[in-house]
């Protein structure tokens, strides 16, 4: 079986590109980081960030999840200076972590044209210091992938999710872990999932969390139903539910996990990004880049993104394969897409073909091939306000057993 | 062996009572489903659902042996099921009506 490559770093994870992560603390920040990776267009100068003013330790965790991501080599803060972020706890983390990082406080620095020219400067040199960083081979078990679907119509649930479900099974044969998510578009999947959990406990805590999850939506009013999917043939919530839960293919669910939990073994694991307690900050997921973000802070390397209706987008820091279901849309979009598994339903292809082929690409993306997204420049990035409590302790049954997540450092309690 | 029907029809489970068209198929083409004709009384687009036998109000639709949802009217044998036909147990669905208007789907 062909090896990997990737960047090592202190904590003994790998990553698979060697970004330099340029993150906002606060929107008034966000135009001055835009602007510093404006001036490295067509470099691995990516833009990252948290709008909010007010603290939120989700937004914390989740953050500090990012700074030290595997495909990060360097980290420049992009802060103004009276926001309630806990910039220095963050410059720390990054710091232990091996990583260059620097802070920049825009009231202090001497307001936007300065800040400007001192983080361009910095990152200049980041860029060059990263530069000198070799790959060193990496084990398919030291891989943690992603999936997602967004844009979902009927042929969703018929090609392009069961082909990830065959690719997530091979690279889970050979030890890589995987994560599938949005519990939300899991609504009447919780007991054919409670079957394949590792213990009857993780069982019944896959259900509750599905169960939470409608409760949520059901608050809000809306399901993760869009317009769009009925165009394209989808009728209910628990039909595209069932063509969604087909991305997370027939191996056994080794663990729960939630936004910034890091998977502690190879396997394949749930991710619940449905808040815990009331409804409070509004829907869980605004979009699909929120679920991508999330997907990262628990250490995903790339993420392979199913579209039925056709999505263009790709993310800061993890690139995004996307597989398209409809061989229509894969016509029409094909400058936008890594795989056309719509070939299926003209009979060009079959699933375990179709999933081939996405294990190899992911091989490739690994080794440094650039995605569709990558190429065209996408870098999508959005991070909102979120409240979780702990995972329980039957969620993660063969953690003892393993390597041990990675601790972050004293996170500040904030509500 | 299996009574034939047409290749432009995919059946996801031995258990599903509703058939997924390969691609879009018009109003008044006749096909095979389960070794009997069939003439479509309406269209069914490109991985739109058509029912396989008469469905009743109340009766659940199975896809990929799952229930995804109640019959909330009858429905014919080959006729397109969606959002005017089928409900969900869990949660309401809404789509865009006239392309522009974003409304909850009603069977009222």
């Amino acid at each position: 079986m062909p090896t990997l490559t990737g960047f090592p770093r202190a904590d003994g994870r790998k990553g698979i590109r060697n970004v330099v992560a340029v993150a906002y603390l606060v929107e008034c920040a966000h135009f001055v980081a835009h602007e510093v990776t404006l001036a490295f267009r067509g470099e691995p100068v990516h833009l990252v960030g948290f709008p909010g003013c007010y603290p939120n330790a989700y937004a914390d965790k989740v953050m500090r999840r990012l700074l030290t991501h595997p495909n990060v080599g360097a980290v420049l803060l992009v802060s103004l200076g009276c926001e309630s972020f806990d910039k220095r706890g963050l410059e720390a983390e990054v710091a232990a972590s091996g990583r260059p990082v620097y802070t920049l406080t825009i009231q202090e620095r001497g307001g936007t044209r300065k800040t400007l020219n001192e983080g361009i400067e910095w990152v200049r040199w980041a860029l060059a210091e990263l530069d000198t960083q070799p790959r060193v081979p990496m084990r398919w078990d030291e891989l943690v992938v992603a999936t997602v679907c967004g844009g979902s119509d009927g042929t969703s649930g018929i090609t392009a999710n069961p082909a990830v479900g065959r690719a997530f099974d091979t690279l889970i044969a050979r030890g890589a872990a995987c994560i599938f998510e949005e519990t939300g578009e899991l609504v009447g999947c919780e007991f054919h999932m409670q079957r394949r959990a590792a213990t009857p406990e993780l069982g019944d805590e896959i259900v509750r969390c599905v169960a939470k999850a409608a409760r949520y939506y059901e608050t809000l009013g809306h399901g993760s139903f869009a317009p769009g999917n009925a165009d394209g043939g989808l009728t209910t919530q628990e039909e595209k539910s069932l063509g969604a839960y087909a991305k997370s293919g027939d191996s056994p669910i080794s663990g729960l996990i939630k936004p910034g939990d890091i998977p502690p073994t190879g396997g394949l694991y749930l991710l619940d990004v449905v808040p815990d307690g009331e409804v409070r900050f509004g829907f869980p997921n605004i979009s699909d880049n929120a679920e991508i973000v999330e997907l990262i802070a628990c250490g995903a390397h790339l993420t392979l993104f199913t579209t039925g209706r056709g999505s263009v987008v790709g993310s800061a820091i993890s690139p995004v394969i996307k597989v398209c279901a409809n061989p229509d849309t894969y016509d029409r979009l094909a400058d936008d897409m890594d795989v056309n598994a719509g070939r299926i339903l003209r009979g060009d292809a079959t699933l375990d073909q179709v999933g081939a082929e996405i294990v190899a690409l992911v091989h490739d993306v690994g080794h440094g091939r650039e995605t569709a997204s990558e190429a065209l420049g996408h870098r999508e990035f959005i991070l909102t306000y979120k409240a979780f409590e702990p995972i329980g302790p039957s969620c993660l049954p063969v953690r003892q057993a393993t390597r041990a997540m990675p601790p972050l450092s004293s996170t500040r309690a904030t509500p | 062996m299996t009574p034939a029907t047409d290749a432009r029809l995919l059946l996801l489970n031995p258990a599903d009572n509703c058939l997924v068209a390969c691609c879009a198929l018009v109003a008044g083409e006749t096909l095979l489903i389960d070794g009997e004709p069939v003439t479509l009384p309406r269209p069914v687009g490109m991985a739109h659902k058509l029912a396989r036998r008469a469905l009743a109000v109340g009766d659940k639709v199975l896809r990929y042996g799952a229930v995804i949802g109640s019959v909330q009217r009858p429905i014919a044998r080959g006729e397109h099921i969606h959002t005017d036909n089928l409900g969900s147990d869990y949660l309401p669905t809404y789509t865009l009506q006239d392309g522009s208007k974003y409304v909850l789907t009603s069977h009222d």
